[in-house]
């Protein structure tokens, strides 16, 4: 419990960190809420001025409603004003440290280490920045418009009635709370049926996932009965839970009210039977009406904190999950006076590297590698045997957990990640495009690239051909993660990517997978130019690149198993020897 | 908005009851008013005590029954909401289901599942507000300005003036920021789609140090987000102000007209109380229909995205089961012995004629403008293993496709058993083809809920032996729970491998007369590989069941064994023919195959 306390103030603490900066609408805000309350409150004591102002026939002074008639239009006007200007202080306010929480919330994402982003899912980042800052968002602008007047208005209401009579106002104040109860008493008994329902839709929305979602093999196999079939059983369950979780919550309104409406009538029964008893000097029928306004008024705000007190507590947990993912370790900075890879001549090597993803699961170890300007490195295993973990180390996606890696000579700890990176062109077997152009995506590497440069590259790469037959050329707008273009045509894009900057070092990530192999071989020989003297590692299947490789890494449950050229690994007759074997059997 | 509220039609009692029952509510809310009028001219006026107590007896009864209106009046709606919404789902599943190919492509899955999803759940929400609130506000307005005219003709007048004045602001307002709204909805599905694209091309964009132009890209459209915002909160910022003023101007110029009427004697003291009392609820009902209508408008958009996608209708039309018989049946041979003989006789046509025939046959996708395929012309023997092969985007996978009519051919015509696959049934048809997808997708459940896909009553025995055939029976049989072990969401238990073969037993336990395997051993090894095609081509043997089989492959060792090849390039048949004589002839065929050597 201590704990719990002690983390939702420290998350009010950061929240307030974030307000600071619109310290001056937060204040103006409060002024405004103030006024406005005092004011909305004062109002009904001048109706009822007026109204002991008007007896009976021939009993009416005019002369005096009038007076209190203006001094009203004046309270209103001014009420209208504040109530503006507090809306439009806390819309800045709210909507302004969404943004500067979202802006937090992708800083970091851009230097989170990629173990973070691995072992995360995007749903559940995307979801924090998104959805968590608008449910934040959502109650904060509640929490400020609501839960601040609401006790303004609780406080000024009393302050108000017991100005104007003390006992009524005991009436009051003793059947309200009786609202509270209620309010939380059904809260406390809807929550299980909240959560089953929340289950429920949780298992519908999984389901609907994963029909619809691979909904070309549903059709493939008629399954769509079986489908509707399943899918109408949750869908009924459901229901039932949704009915009752919203009808029991939906009483919180009618009850309340119909406190509201106990106390409504505890104020019209005192007050006309003290006026009758005690007389109008004790209490007038201005003061009663004021009393029966005050009393709606009163109770209301009661009604809204109960709902904006859990809006708040959900506030807070968001604002908790999004704090989690800015305080995030970013990954280690750059030491200070980093050196800028140039000129670099393609050495690679690692000295006794040690490398694993969870500790308990060793990987890696004491590996050493030394690799000369401009030779191949081919990467074979069975598939998920962690070949793409060289990858990660080369381009510092991760760190060794000892030993070191070195370019040119260069520690890549001490360099900086601009530098180490831009060195290597990398193609990945999972092709990412940006969304935006082909020419946008093209010149990733290279943003100053000429038309001739790009179509060059492109021409290279062999996607120059599919590129002219699109409907806007270089300037197609790919959709979504490049919904709008094949397998293959998106690999052929990463290479132009490639191509088209030149770097001096390659990696490449069974780049021509889902490309076939007649283009493989025309992009092979693209490459095989493009990799003269460049240093490059190959993640491959195919025989012909491995055997051609200068050394060949032999990887299988996540660590290198042999090392050395085809030659040398058939003579070891070996892991490799066998998979050799096996792949060129009929 | 309109063609949804069908699925309202088995809840009429419900939706007519709940806001009746609110009006009812709404309308003993309305009196109390006036039992305080009562209370202050007749028990206060002429101090009787007992008429106070009788009338406060009467306003807490007011509130009972208002209580016992409002919680029958919730249930309603609750339960015409849910029941809605529950309906509404189910027939949008079914129209999802029943859509084809194009349309799918077209609207692509994250579109459709978000439509099920979050929008039917926000029109849920819209329906029950609207059921509980929305006639019940309107209702307290009106019934105010009629009780009103109850009390005093001329002071009423006012609330005449003022609740067309108040409609008018309110709604003016909804109509300038709905809008707008959908302006901010779409600029935050922009920011999250940035997010998104950062963690998924994280890789690539380190890579290329993009880091920086992200960022900046990410803060651009972020500041676009809250500039809407707060320019569509400047607008609705003033609907609780101005709402105020006119309430609040009406009741002091209530005040001094009640002054007046009171004294030339029209009205009591007490019912000037009333009036006020009355516009007092106008105000309090506004501001809960204001944040009623933000609930409404954004139910009312998601309504009509859903409506959207029951407009989008099939382009596929399907004949109805036993179409050729039918056919028969419309042409005068209605007696049983004729539907007899026209099946004898279709079942010779089956045997006579190709098992797969294509004629002439073009494909172009919905919205695409070059043929995808061009004049496809082969027939394929009953029993025959035919491979295709080709380059990326050369039209493997659409040919394919026309088999068991995933698209239209836009030219020409596909047979299957020498009947054209637009005059099957779709049941008929699905169940004659097996096919096996490029990714290999398996359901949440047990490995033997997957394998009945393909045949819903399929015995161990069978299950067995399609695992054997697809090459999975080892890995099966080593898993701790056998047929009964269970896979997570997508397979993710499970490699590459091991899903993909699991697919295959999948299509090969249905044993249909025609298998397609598009691409589907990508992930195995070469050795797995020729196995499983060996197994396949003689699955048929030991149930007398021929079996004609596409295989589909980047390899050319897969299909260089097949009775026929069909080598691809760009959408049109470049070589057809064995092994042999393609090395011969085709120029294509003989490039890919030496590549691989």
């Amino acid at each position: 419990m201590e704990s719990k306390g002690g983390k939702q103030a420290q998350t009010i603490r950061k929240v307030l960190r974030y307000i600071r900066k619109y310290w001056l609408y937060l204040a103006l805000s409060i002024v405004a809420a103030s006024v406005t309350v005092a004011l909305t409150l004062y109002l009904p004591i001048l109706t009822g001025y007026a109204i002991d102002l008007i007896i009976e026939q021939g009993l009416v002074d005019f002369a005096g409603i009038m007076e209190i008639l203006k001094k009203m239009a004046v309270v209103i006007l001014i009420t209208a004003l504040t109530q503006w200007l507090m809306n439009i202080c806390n819309n800045k306010m709210t909507y302004n440290i969404v943004k500067d929480v979202r802006n937090d919330a992708f800083r970091k994402i851009e230097i989170l280490p990629l173990k973070y982003i691995d072992s995360h899912s995007y749903g559940e980042i995307v979801s924090r920045v998104i959805a968590d800052v608008d449910q934040f968002a959502d109650g904060l602008l509640m929490g400020f418009t609501q839960f601040f007047t609401g006790v303004i208005t609780i406080i000024g209401t009393l302050g108000f009635m017991l100005s104007v009579n003390v006992g009524i106002t005991g009436v009051v104040v003793l059947i309200t709370p009786l609202s509270f109860l209620v309010a939380s008493f059904i809260a406390k008994k809807t929550f299980t049926m909240f959560k089953l329902q929340s289950e429920t839709r949780g298992e519908q929305t999984a389901f609907i996932d994963e029909m619809i979602g691979n909904q070309k093999i549903v059709q493939a196999f008629s399954h769509e009965d079986e489908a509707m079939e399943t899918f109408d059983e949750i869908n009924g369950r459901l229901e039932s839970a949704s009915l009752k979780a919203i009808f029991f919550s939906s009483l919180t309104n009618p009850s309340t009210r119909f406190v509201n409406n106990l106390v409504y009538a505890g104020v019209a029964i005192t007050g006309a039977v003290l006026a009758i008893t005690r007389g109008a000097s004790y209490i007038s029928v201005g003061q009663l009406s004021c009393f029966l306004s005050y009393a709606n008024q009163y109770t209301k705000p009661f009604n809204e904190i109960s709902g904006v007190v859990t809006e708040l507590q959900n506030a807070l947990a968001c604002a908790a999950r999004i704090f989690e993912l800015i305080e995030e370790d970013a990954q280690i900075d750059e030491p200070e006076n980093a050196y800028v890879l140039h000129d670099v001549d393609g050495t690679v090597t690692l000295e006794n590297v040690s490398f694993s993803y969870v500790p308990e699961k060793k990987l890696i170890q004491n590996f050493n590698l030394a690799v000369k300007s401009g030779q191949r490195i081919a990467i074979v295993g069975p598939t998920g045997c962690g070949k793409t973990t060289v990858i990660n180390l080369l381009m510092r996606f991760y760190d060794v957990d000892a030993g070191a890696i070195c370019v040119s000579g260069h520690d890549i700890r001490e360099v900086t990640r601009k530098s180490l990176r831009g060195s290597y062109g990398m193609v990945l077997q999972e092709t990412w495009l940006k969304t935006g152009t082909i020419r946008e995506n093209i010149i990733m590497g290279k943003p100053d690239a000429t038309d001739e440069e790009i179509v060059a590259a492109a021409k290279a790469s062999h996607a120059h051909s599919f590129i002219k037959r699109l409907p806007n050329g270089y300037d197609t707008v790919i959709t979504e993660e490049g919904g709008n273009l094949s397998q293959g045509q998106k690999q052929l894009l990463c290479i132009t990517r490639v191509m088209l900057c030149l770097p001096p070092m390659l990696i490449l990530d069974e780049a021509t997978s889902s490309i076939d192999t007649r283009t493989e071989i025309k992009i092979q020989q693209a490459f095989a130019t493009m990799m003269k003297g460049r240093t490059s590692f190959i993640v491959a299947h195919r025989l012909s690149t491995i055997r051609e490789a200068d050394i060949i890494l032999v990887m299988k449950d996540g660590n290198i198993i042999e090392q050395g050229n085809h030659e040398t690994l058939l003579a070891m007759n070996g892991f490799y020897a066998n998979l050799y074997q096996s792949q060129f059997a009929k | 908005m309109k063609k949804l509220l069908v699925f309202l039609k088995d809840y009429k009692k419900e939706t007519v009851l709940a806001p009746l029952f609110k009006m009812l509510e709404a309308c003993f809310e309305l009196f109390v008013p006036l039992v305080m009028a009562a209370v202050i001219d007749k028990g206060i006026g002429q101090s009787d005590i007992g008429y106070v107590l009788k009338m406060g007896l009467v306003l807490v009864l007011l509130g009972l029954i208002g209580l016992t209106c409002s919680i029958t009046a919730q249930y309603f709606a609750a339960k015409a909401a849910v029941g809605f919404s529950a309906k509404l789902k189910h027939s949008l599943f079914a129209h999802l289901q029943s859509l084809s190919f194009t349309e799918m492509d077209e609207l692509g899955t994250s579109t459709m599942i978000t439509r099920m999803t979050s929008d039917v759940n926000q029109v849920q929400n819209g329906v029950n507000m609207v059921l509980r609130l929305f006639l019940r506000s309107p209702f307290i307005v009106f019934g105010a300005m009629v009780m009103a005219f109850t009390i005093d003709f001329k002071a009423a007048l006012i609330f005449v003036i003022t609740i067309p004045l108040l409609s008018v602001v309110v709604f003016g307002i909804m109509m300038i920021t709905m809008p707008l709204y959908k302006k901010v909805q779409a600029g935050l599905d922009n920011v999250l789609g940035i997010t998104r694209e950062n963690l998924t091309g994280v890789r690539v964009i380190r890579a290329f140090h993009k880091e920086e132009e992200e960022r900046v890209e990410f803060e651009q459209s972020n500041s676009q987000l809250t500039h809407m915002q707060l320019f569509v909160g400047k607008i609705s910022a003033l609907t609780n102000p101005v709402t105020y003023i006119i309430v609040n101007v009406s009741t002091v110029i209530l005040i001094y007209t009640g002054a007046v009427r009171v004294d030339t004697g029209y009205i009591t003291q007490g019912e000037v109380v009333a009036l006020v009392n009355y516009m007092s609820q106008i105000l309090i009902e506004l501001v809960k229909l204001a944040n009623l209508i933000i609930t409404i408008t954004k139910a009312l958009a998601c309504a009509n995205r859903i409506q959207s996608m029951f407009e989008l209708s099939s382009s596929m039309e399907w004949k109805n089961s036993d179409s050729y018989l039918n056919e028969a049946v419309r042409n005068g041979d209605s007696d049983s012995k004729g539907i007899e003989e026209i099946k004898t006789k279709f079942n010779n046509d089956a045997l006579t004629s190709y098992a797969v025939e294509f004629n002439n046959v073009s494909l172009t996708y919905h919205g695409a403008g070059d043929e995808s395929l061009s004049d496809i012309d082969f027939k394929v023997k009953h029993g025959e293993t035919i491979g295709i092969i080709g380059g990326t985007g050369s039209g493997k996978t659409s040919l394919v496709h026309l088999i068991p009519r995933f698209y239209d051919a836009t030219k020409g015509s596909v047979k299957i058993d020498g009947q054209d696959v637009k005059d099957y049934s779709m049941e008929e048809l699905r169940d004659k083809v097996g096919m096996v997808m490029q990714k290999a997708v398996l359901f949440q459940g047990t490995i033997r809920d997957n394998l009945r896909w393909g045949k819903a009553d399929a015995t161990n025995e069978e299950m067995n032996r399609a695992l054997e055939i697809s090459q999975a029976k080892e890995f099966v049989d080593s898993k701790p729970k056998g047929l009964d072990e269970y896979i997570a969401q997508g397979g993710k238990n499970l490699s590459g491998g091991q899903r993909q073969r699991l697919t295959i037993a999948r299509a090969v336990v249905k044993q249909p007369e025609i298998l397609i395997l598009d691409d589907s051993a990508s992930a195995l090894d070469y050795a797995t590989d020729a196995k499983l095609r060996k197994s396949i081509r003689e699955m048929g043997k030991d149930n007398n069941k021929i079996t004609t089989v596409f295989i589909v492959s980047q390899r050319a060792s897969s299909i260089q064994h097949a009775d026929q090849i069909v080598v691809l390039d760009d959408g049109k048949v470049v070589g057809l023919g064995k092994h042999e004589e393609l090395l011969e002839r085709c120029e294509v065929y003989k490039e890919i195959y030496y590549s691989q050597m």
